[in-house]
């Protein structure tokens, strides 16, 4: 079948969707969509009658806008109308329209129930069950008053469609499950019982639910569907895996139904009759054998769907705990799985066996795993198999076996930190961070260290909008009766910060939080009640009302007289403050906390002290980030702005922290000292070391008795990195070894150079390396200076550098014809322009020498473009931040009177004459 | 039961959302943000079941889409796996050899082969020849050709 132009493919929707998939950007989609509402609106709205495909192109196209994340607020009613055409595929996109979107709209409702109520009596298959799906799609209150009385009729009646059976069925069960009360039972009760013998294999699997759900609420009315399970499951059970045609699965005869029939079996108990029971035992058991058979197939789909029915088997043996033997034969069953390559099935064997431990009969036989368990949870990679395998620990535990057990699970739980850390590491929104937070203080509130409950408040601090929220959940957590002591810190540390932003409401006022807060204090240790004296005073600064209760706390013996200094200071102190202090004052004094400056998660830090087996790493915790922003990337358009899983957790990076300002008059300050030196002894003495560099990166910079200095250095477009390598000659440590690099005068304004320091001592035969991050940022001509000073022996050693970096170093090479070079030349024809110089040659005048020397220059050596073979002509660009500017060259070499004329053509006239003189000492 | 089916690619973008109960747009969304999250986050080779909230979330990667189902915790998880994969077999026989295009494209498509196999959250047919039977005699009673080739484009 063709793939994209099915049936009645509209073209305008595929036109449409690839319009939107075309979108490069949110705003171009949200453009597009607003382009096309309006358009949709216009046609609803228009003089003119629309025909049914127009009609349903432009609900179908509504129904594709809504999934994309966006509101949609009208075309409601062209959907209802399609519910009443003729054609299948209007209606049948009218319906679907309205199973997606509707709303508790009465109006439309009533209109809606119309149309399903005209379907339903139509007596045409397709349009029963096209209604049928929608009345249990919205499932509202109002469609089961208005058909929880017809639906059976259709499920029960002998003239109606199998198709139409299935559909009503599971129809009736969704209206049951909202309004149980309208659904009442009757004469048809008992018939829809005996659709579990329908010879159609599809009605007994959609009856079967029903029937389940019926019977978990009317046991006694349904009871005689336990036979009739019983001896359809063993026809299938016993079938061979052909004979159920198309409901084999896989070679698996019908596991749907199966299954089901196993769970309906579990809503009672074992059957009395004892024929029914024992053909019931013998299916048990040849589910249980045919565990042990060999495959039919190889693939996951088979081995799937068996052990689907395996695993529902053993529910039932678990749910009668009755037969020994059986649940003996589970327990082995599950004790292989146990140790299954495939982790699907592990995870369910511990799932499984978690129930099978508390029946007397297969206790021990569970306990027999004790040591497979306790491997899981070490070593499963999986989390969720972990969980599991803790769980069941929890349910084998007694007393033969409690202090292993115990053991095992305590250092299972020093995993807390690392699950804070993952919860911070992957937290895409802070409400869910805060939930996840006080969950583990609730469990293991023994476990989370003061980092933990430290990093949560700063959290809550930096970020206003889930204050809010972590003002009521710390609230709702305090509420236990024996909650954690850091939960008590946290909640008294949320609540007098942000206790204010749910005293709205009567049951959190704030005489009921602080009551709440107060009734934990006697319990808490000498820390936390500081806390909580703190939380009280910032109380009264938000709340004045409480201001009389809670002073006469802070009155009462036990806190101005408390044996602890600290809690009494504070009583003491709290005391005074709240009743001679105006309001003004004490709210100054209390204000709420500003924002903690950005730093390092506090647990982070913590866990990196540790560097313990297992801690994650730096890298480990970055990718994380990364991944999470692949995630994201071009995923999540939807209206909500939801923070970026790679976004910075606390996202306050930008907004100025307080401590900015000491911070950047200290660095300032630092800069003037680091000017300071080298302008003091700016004797540079090293000009010929220097000059060797303009045409070559590499090489030794320095060298005397004590020290060598060695650079690399590489250029890209206007940036460099500059590797300096200072070698220790001597024998002798090298003390108090520091490097400084300047820029003079109005240097400092065209090149930035950052160094890190290094370290101050150099062993003696030792090297230490330095890197320079340089950048253009436009032409200059000075060199910045390198000022090294260290102590050898008694003496201190000065030396003041010129480094290489020169302006050539930013060249970037341009190939161009003859023709274009001299165009070009002629371009830069003013006279400042240009630079020449006619100077005697100082070296051989070798042709691969001079070449060579040319393109260590940077430019590109251009080959035919003079008439003049002998002589060579280079153009190249020079990339600063601010700007390029285009260099030509021509070198022309008289050899009989070893000369040289070089002319330079810039488009900037400064880079002429520095390049002139820098090139004119190299040849 | 089955209370939700959602495809969203690797990038986790939504490709289709069934609900099998109501549920409010602001509930969706989270669901839909925290099914994503959850899903992309795990590794390859770990097991396909997930225990979320009251819930048991089922889920799978087909080539470029995870096909992730949220079920009631009495539910069987391993035939929940089937149910994805026979929901996969049948959007293939409907399209032969269905890309994750082929959902864009045809979005109400495939939710109408989904209606015919699941409905309130329980499986209506298990067997692929019914339920293509079904899609099958939908389509024929479509329009026919030249009705469509008349229509305007826009």
């Amino acid at each position: 079948m063709p793939a994209v132009s099915k049936g009645d493919g509209m073209r305008g929707l595929a036109v449409f969707i690839s319009d939107i998939r075309n979108c490069k950007s949110k705003e171009a989609e949200i453009k597009r969509i607003n382009k096309e509402l309006a358009n949709i609106r216009s046609k609803f709205k228009g003089d003119k009658a629309l025909d049914g495909y127009s009609k349903k192109k432009y609900v179908c196209k509504l129904l594709f806008i809504f999934l994309l994340g966006h509101d949609i607020d009208f075309g409601h009613m062209e959907a209802v109308n399609l519910l009443s055409s003729n054609k299948y595929t209007e209606k049948q996109i009218g319906y679907l329209f309205i199973s997606v979107l509707v709303n508790s709209n009465s109006e439309l409702i009533r209109l809606i129930n119309n149309a399903i109520k005209n379907d339903l009596s139509s007596r045409n298959p397709t349009f029963m069950c096209l209604a049928l799906h929608c009345i249990a799609n919205v499932g509202s209150r109002e469609m089961a008053e208005a058909f929880a009385s017809e639906i059976p009729r259709i499920l029960v009646a002998g003239d109606t469609m199998d198709s139409v059976k299935q559909s009503a069925a599971l129809c009736l069960l969704r209206l049951y499950k909202t309004s149980p009360d309208l659904v009442l039972m009757g004469e048809w009760t008992s018939r829809v019982v005996h659709l579990l013998n329908d010879q159609h294999m599809g009605v007994v699997t959609a009856a079967i639910s029903l029937i389940t759900c019926l019977s978990q609420k009317n046991p006694d009315e349904f009871k005689t569907c336990v036979s009739l399970a019983v001896s359809r499951l063993s026809r299938i059970v016993s079938s061979a895996s052909t004979d159920l045609q198309d409901y084999t699965y896989y070679f698996v005869p019908a596991p749907w139904l199966s299954c089901k029939l196993l769970r309906l079996l579990q809503c009672y108990p074992p059957p009395e009759d004892g024929a029914v029971k024992g053909r019931l035992v013998e299916c048990l058991e040849t589910i249980l054998n045919k565990a042990q058979e060999p495959p039919k197939s190889k693939k996951v789909q088979h081995s799937n769907a068996k052990n689907a029915i395996l695993f529902e088997a053993i529910a039932l043996i678990i749910h009668y705990d009755s037969e020994p033997n059986l649940l003996v034969r589970a327990c082995n069953q599950l004790g292989q799985f146990l140790q299954h390559r495939e982790t699907n099935l592990r995870y369910l064997a511990l799932e499984s066996m978690c129930t099978l431990a508390s029946s007397e009969f297969s206790h021990e036989a569970v306990k027999t795993h004790i040591e497979t368990v306790i491997n899981a949870l070490k070593t499963e990679r999986d989390v969720s198999v972990r969980q599991r395998a803790a769980d069941l620990l929890y349910a084998m535990c007694d007393r033969s076996n409690a202090k292993q057990i115990v053991a095992e699970m305590l250092s299972y739980l020093e995993t807390v930190l690392k699950v804070a850390i993952l919860a911070e590491k992957y937290a895409v929104d802070y409400s869910w961070y805060v939930d996840t937070i006080l969950n583990l203080i609730r469990i293991a509130g023994d476990y989370v260290s003061e980092e933990v409950w430290y990093r949560v408040i700063q959290i809550v601090i930096n970020r206003d909008d889930v204050q809010g929220y972590a003002a009521k959940t710390v609230f709702e957590a305090l509420q236990a009766p024996a909650c954690h002591e850091n939960m008590v810190k946290v909640g008294g540390y949320i609540l007098g910060e942000f206790g204010n932003l749910i005293a709205g409401d009567p049951r959190s006022s704030p005489l009921v939080q602080f009551n709440l807060l107060h009734s934990k204090f006697h319990l808490c240790s000498v820390p936390t009640r500081a806390l909580l004296l703190s939380a009280y005073i910032k109380f009264i600064n938000l709340f004045p009302e409480t201001k009389a209760t809670i002073q006469e706390v802070l009155r009462c013996d036990s806190q101005i007289r408390n044996s602890d200094v600290e809690l009494q200071q504070r009583a003491v102190e709290y005391l005074k403050l709240s009743s001679i202090a105006s309001t003004d004052v004490l709210a100054t004094v209390l204000e709420e906390m500003p924002p903690f400056p950005e730093r390092e998660s506090s647990i982070l830090a913590k866990l990196k002290k540790k560097k313990g087996p297992g801690a994650v790493s730096v890298t480990e915790m970055e990718d994380g980030k990364r991944e999470g922003g692949e995630l994201n990337g071009g995923g999540d358009r939807g209206p909500d702005s939801t923070p970026s899983p790679s976004a910075d957790l606390l996202g306050i990076r930008s907004a100025a922290p307080v401590s900015a300002a000491p911070t950047s008059a200290g660095s300032l300050l630092v800069d003037v000292f680091s000017e300071a030196g080298p302008a003091a002894s700016s004797a540079a003495v090293n000009d010929e070391g220097f000059l060797r560099f303009v045409c070559k990166n590499n090489g030794v910079l320095f060298e005397n008795q004590l020290l060598q200095i060695g650079i690399k250095s590489e250029y890209r477009q206007n940036l460099g990195r500059m590797y300096l390598f200072y070698g220790n000659k001597t024998s002798v440590q090298f003390a108090s070894f520091t490097t400084t690099v300047s820029c003079p005068g109005e240097l400092c304004s065209q090149l930035n150079v950052q160094s890190k320091p290094v370290e101050p001592l150099v062993e003696g035969g030792a090297q230490i390396q330095q890197v320079l991050n340089i950048e253009c940022l436009t032409d200059f001509s000075e060199a910045p200076l390198l000022n090294i000073k260290f102590r050898y022996g008694g003496a201190l050693q000065n030396l003041t550098l010129k480094l290489p970096v020169t302006i050539n170093k930013f060249f970037q090479p341009t190939e161009m014809a003859s023709q274009d070079f001299f165009q070009r030349w002629k371009q830069l024809s003013q006279p400042q322009q240009e630079a020449q110089k006619i100077f005697k040659a100082n070296n051989s005048m070798d042709t691969e020498v001079l070449k060579a020397k040319l393109l260590g220059l940077g430019m590109a050596l251009l080959d035919n473009v003079d008439p003049n073979p002998e002589n060579y002509v280079c153009a190249g660009v020079i990339q600063t931040k601010g700007q390029q500017v285009g260099c030509l060259l021509r070198l022309e070499p008289n050899a009989q009177a070893q000369m040289y004329r070089l002319t330079l053509r810039c488009s900037k006239d400064s880079v002429s004459r520095r390049l002139c003189e820098l090139l004119a000492e190299q040849f | 039961m089955m209370r939700f089916l959602l495809l969203f690619s690797r990038q986790g973008r939504l490709r289709l959302q069934k609900w099998f109960t109501p549920m409010t747009e602001r509930e969706k969304k989270k669901i839909i943000r925290d099914m994503t999250t959850l899903v992309l986050a795990r590794q390859p080779r770990s097991c396909n079941f997930i225990q979320w909230k009251d819930l048991k979330i089922i889920y799978k990667r087909y080539a470029s889409l995870y096909f992730c189902l949220g079920v009631e915790n009495q539910e069987n998880e391993l035939l929940a796996l089937e149910v994805i994969h026979r929901y996969v077999e049948l959007l293939d026989k409907y399209f032969g050899n269905v890309c994750e295009l082929d959902i864009i494209f045809n979005f109400e498509k495939a939710y109408f082969i989904l209606d015919e196999f699941l409905m309130g959250g329980e499986i209506q047919e298990t067997s692929k020849q019914m339920v293509n039977r079904s899609i099958e005699a939908s389509d024929m009673l479509q329009e026919t050709l030249e009705e469509y080739m008349s229509k305007p484009a826009f």
